[in-house]
């Protein structure tokens, strides 16, 4: 039976109630009659031969490029990036795609002769990973092969001497990235697109850039008039990465773009009721969510959140894509809508969301405060393409508990940010033009970020500004079971419960609302008409 | 008339410090301060003139006598039994002369600058410290005409603020104050002048880093002090660790750049100086500190915060303490106290000397200081009083004081 598409129900009497995420933990909401539950379409069937599609992508490639071993000549300097440890969400079972497609790319670059590779991590301004982390995604035949001779090195984007300027786009902008990837006679990239939203130009001018790079786009203005994240065509982010990219073409870096997209299998079978509709619950789903339930409410957060952080997600490659890296990145767009895309009609006053325990930027880590409103209001919010889900003036109601928390190790400005900065302003215009700065040149997050496994200085701040276009857009955000100060300090408000959380809402929007809860994850895009 | 008086008594000071464990002001009822009838102290000269208290505040160093907390340092330097209340604001009913020479009518409001230095003891001729206006230092608080004390208020001979019956003043310690000042700003003149003393100490230059620890009544008239008197002439950036959130409300009111509570206000400072980090110490830090706690914690975090060849001002009273001063000898640092008050040199830059007290009556009159008078009860009501300034911070209060204007009155 082939996979069923994404699905609009309609809540009526009947229904059962609707699973939310609740960080750590899950909560059961009956939504009132009418509510809409949008629900991700089923896990596509996987590639049955990963191996076979990476090397028939790589000998294939798409667009105005060569394959891949025509690229390839002794003597020439090769050097491979790839997504860091953001990608995929959750991490997924052994092996990582990223593993499989270097694998291929290293033995064509084998029999080809090339002895000079070097691999990067495209980590931006993210926090390094670990080396479990780094076996993990590469592979222990990969990692022992490169890292004990320094040739699996981390993008350094405060190390100028790692850096090269390539010059200014046509708007001005600074392109400034990677020297190693820049003087390279070849540029592989290896992307894992999880959403719409990743690869694309942004891999190497977003991944192997610096801040004087990243700020151009990564701001509020910038933000705001990305519409949504997920749609290319109406997103400035990605108009400025482009840009970017023609021009890093245009400096002599060729680059051989490869992207994959998997499907949305993301939990394993303990927590496969994750992955179905509550109404199609058989016995062993409801035993199982209640087992989950009863040992995660007696289970303090820190434990539970090692627990979580364990799973592995069995998420299969559904395509691979290799070439030219605007030719490449339409095949994936397309791939990845197939698996995510869901229409839906019209817009809704109140958007409610149950926010996992893991976000692109927590992985074996804390979801911080600003993290939570990352992931609700940065991604969440953004999952569409045409309009918001939630209509202007509307409300966002976002079930997660939200502690005053952080990870001193991988989020140390981000406690700064939290208790210095959002304590004077909200405003994300505000914030970049009063604080950013400071925080974005601090040495001693600038050292952290270089030595330790830090996120850079200036990250919380990229956090805040992608909330900036639901900020300017709604008329409120209510975090249900959010712990009342850390929400305030957010500029959010606390409910208890769903009910009083709905009511709440009606203040700004009226009596009788529509409502639409976004079931995810697993992942979907809303296409809204 | 009734006096609140403390007598030498060990068991009554053992009691009170067991019962303060509770919380500051908590000994009151078992200590060594007792409501009593008294009568008006007699003046020890003619250049002395009795007092009829208005308001006379509770200071941090009045609580920590009657808790049994203070340092036996002092203990010959006060005189038994004494009526406590350094911080008035009363009448000069007979009228009499103020410290500048000038005559008060009977009637004027004044308030009175309690340190007994050489002058009101009539030794002739001064020591350095009071021959160069810095009374606070005086080096013969211990002798002279009147009892040992170092301020109205420990002193036998006379009187003290807590006191219907009133006290004596000399008239170098008579300060008239504005009509437009309320008796609760004339009641914040006496805190006010240690705020800006202290302030004037840190030798704060532009494009400082300050950081004040502790937001009661002394940390938040330093904030003005710095704020008014300081920043002008050196602009800075003052960082203020406060534990209540009333406490972090005011001392924004008061002109603090940044307020945080106390266990973030090591970040804030690393933010602001832009220093580094090692084993949790900063490499960095604030170029002044002004310790407005006094305790072991206070000013082992003073320590921690302050930069290599920085100045800790030591402005709350401290007691016994013990602190690994490491750091201050490993990073050169500048461990200053700073006691009471007598004469500044202009905050301006120039070279012209002011009374601290004039300094300060100016501040309250700008900011209006009296308001941070959040309490006033009658002396009857003492035990109250004193545990409610014991918890001011935590209740929301900045300075409580006794109201002497309505012996039976209502407590505000």
């Amino acid at each position: 039976m082939s996979p069923r598409p994404g699905f609009v129900l309609e809540v009526d009497r009947s229904t059962p109630p609707t699973l939310f995420w609740h960080g750590e933990r899950f909560r059961l909401e009956r939504l009132p009659e009418g509510s809409r539950v949008i629900y991700a379409p089923e896990p596509l069937d996987p590639l049955p031969d990963p191996a076979a599609a990476i090397r028939e992508a790589l000998l294939h490639p798409l667009g105005d490029q060569q394959p891949l071993p025509a690229l390839l000549r002794p003597g020439m300097r090769l050097t491979i990036a790839f997504d860091d440890i953001s990608l995929p969400l959750p991490p997924m079972e052994r092996p990582d795609i990223r593993q499989l497609v270097i694998e291929e790319v290293l033995d064509l670059a084998a029999a080809a002769g090339v002895d000079d590779v070097e691999l990067i991590v495209a980590l931006a301004l993210h926090r390094r990973m670990t080396e479990p982390e780094l076996r993990h995604a590469l592979g222990d035949r990969i990692y022992d092969a490169f890292a004990p001779t320094g040739l699996l090195t981390q993008h350094d984007a405060e190390d100028p001497d790692a850096l090269v300027h390539l010059g200014l786009t046509d708007q001005g902008e600074d392109v400034e990235i990677n020297r190693r990837a820049a003087e390279s006679d070849l540029l592989v990239y290896v992307n894992i697109n999880l959403v719409a939203m990743d690869g694309g130009h942004k891999s190497v001018a977003t991944g192997l850039s610096s801040y004087r790079s990243l700020r151009h786009h990564h701001n509020p203005q910038t933000m705001r008039h990305s519409r949504s994240f997920m749609d290319q065509h109406r997103s400035e982010l990605h108009s400025a990465n482009w840009r970017m990219g023609k021009l890093i073409a245009e400096s002599g870096v060729t680059i051989f773009q490869i992207e994959t997209t998997l499907n949305n299998d993301a939990f394993p079978p303990p927590f496969g009721f994750l992955q179905k509709r509550e109404w199609e619950w058989g016995v062993r789903d409801r035993m199982a969510f209640v087992g989950a339930s009863a040992v995660l409410d007696r289970t303090p957060a820190a434990a539970a959140r090692q627990v979580f952080h364990r799973v592995r997600a069995p998420h299969r490659m559904t395509s691979v894509q290799a070439g030219e890296v605007e030719a490449v990145h339409l095949r994936t767009t397309e791939n990845v809508w197939k698996q995510q895309g869901v229409p839906v009609e019209g817009q809704t006053d109140i958007l409610t969301m149950g926010l996992p325990y893991i976000s692109p930027y927590n992985v074996n880590s804390i979801l911080n405060p600003i993290l939570v409103a990352c992931l609700g209001l940065g991604y969440f919010f953004n999952l569409y393409r045409g309009r918001p889900l939630v209509r202007e003036g509307g409300v966002v109601i976002m079930s997660h508990p939200t502690p005053w928390e952080f990870n001193p190790v991988h989020h140390p400005s981000y406690i700064d940010f939290f208790e210095q900065v959002l304590s004077q302003t909200t405003d994300p215009v505000e914030v970049a033009d009063t604080f950013e700065a400071s925080f974005a040149n601090d040495p001693w997050y600038i050292h952290l970020y270089r030595t330790g496994h830090a996120y850079h200085g200036v990250h919380p701040f990229y956090m805040w500004y992608w909330c900036a276009h639901a900020l300017e857009h709604l008329g409120g955000v209510i975090v249900v079971g959010g712990d009342p100060a850390a929400v305030h300090r957010l500029g959010f408000r606390a409910a208890s419960t769903m009910t009083d959380a709905i009511e709440m809402a009606t203040d700004l929007v009226g009596r009788s609302p529509t409502l639409t809860h976004i079931h995810t994850p697993p992942l979907l895009l809303a296409d809204v008409q | 008339m009734k006096a609140l008086v403390v007598e030498r008594s060990l068991p009554r000071f053992a009691a009170s410090r067991v019962a303060s464990a509770f919380g500051s002001g908590r000994g009151a009822g078992v200590g060594p301060l007792r409501l009593l009838d008294a009568t008006p102290p007699e003046a020890p000269g003619a250049d002395w003139y009795h007092l009829r208290p208005l308001l006379s505040g509770i200071c941090g160093s009045d609580l920590a006598t009657l808790d049994g907390r203070s340092s036996r340092y002092f203990e010959d330097i006060v005189s038994f039994p004494f009526v406590p209340g350094h911080e008035v604001v009363g009448i000069l009913d007979e009228g009499g002369v103020d410290h500048a020479g000038r005559r008060l009518d009977p009637g004027a409001r004044v308030v009175i600058e309690p340190v007994l230095g050489c002058t009101p003891r009539h030794i002739v001729p001064p020591c350095d410290a009071c021959g160069t206006g810095h009374s606070g230092l005086c080096e013969n608080v211990a002798f002279g005409t009147i009892a040992p004390g170092l301020q109205t208020g420990f002193c036998a001979d006379t009187g003290g603020g807590w006191s219907a019956a009133g006290l004596v003043a000399h008239a170098s310690q008579i300060h008239p104050i504005p009509d437009s000042f309320t008796d609760e700003d004339g009641v914040m003149v006496e805190p006010t002048a240690c705020a800006v003393h202290a302030a004037l100490t840190g030798g704060v230059v532009a494009g400082d880093t300050v950081t004040v620890i502790g937001a009661g009544a002394l940390g938040l008239l330093t904030i003005c002090a710095l704020n008014r008197l300081v920043k002008p002439g050196a602009p800075s950036t003052v960082v203020v660790g406060a534990r209540h959130p009333q406490q972090r409300l005011t001392a924004e009111l008061l002109g603090a750049d940044l307020v945080v509570p106390p266990d973030q206000l090591a970040r804030a400072v690393r933010r602001q100086s832009g220093s580094l980090v090692v084993g949790g110490r900063l490499t960095g830090g604030s170029d002044v500190v002004f310790d407005c706690v006094g305790s072991a914690e206070s000013l082992e975090q003073a320590l921690s915060l302050v930069r290599p060849r920085g100045r800790v001002v030591l402005v709350g009273m401290p007691s016994r303490v013990s602190v690994d001063l490491t750091p201050l000898w490993h990073r050169e640092i500048t461990l200053v106290g700073a006691y009471a008050y007598g004469s500044e040199r202009s905050p301006g830059g120039d070279t012209t000397s002011h009374r601290t007290f004039s300094l300060a009556i100016d501040l309250v009159g700008s900011d209006r200081l009296g308001q941070l008078v959040s309490a006033a009860y009658p002396l009857t009501r003492y035990e109250e009083a004193l545990t409610h300034a014991g918890s001011a911070g935590r209740r929301g209060a900045v300075r409580v004081a006794f109201d002497l204007r309505h012996p039976k009155g209502p407590t505000r």
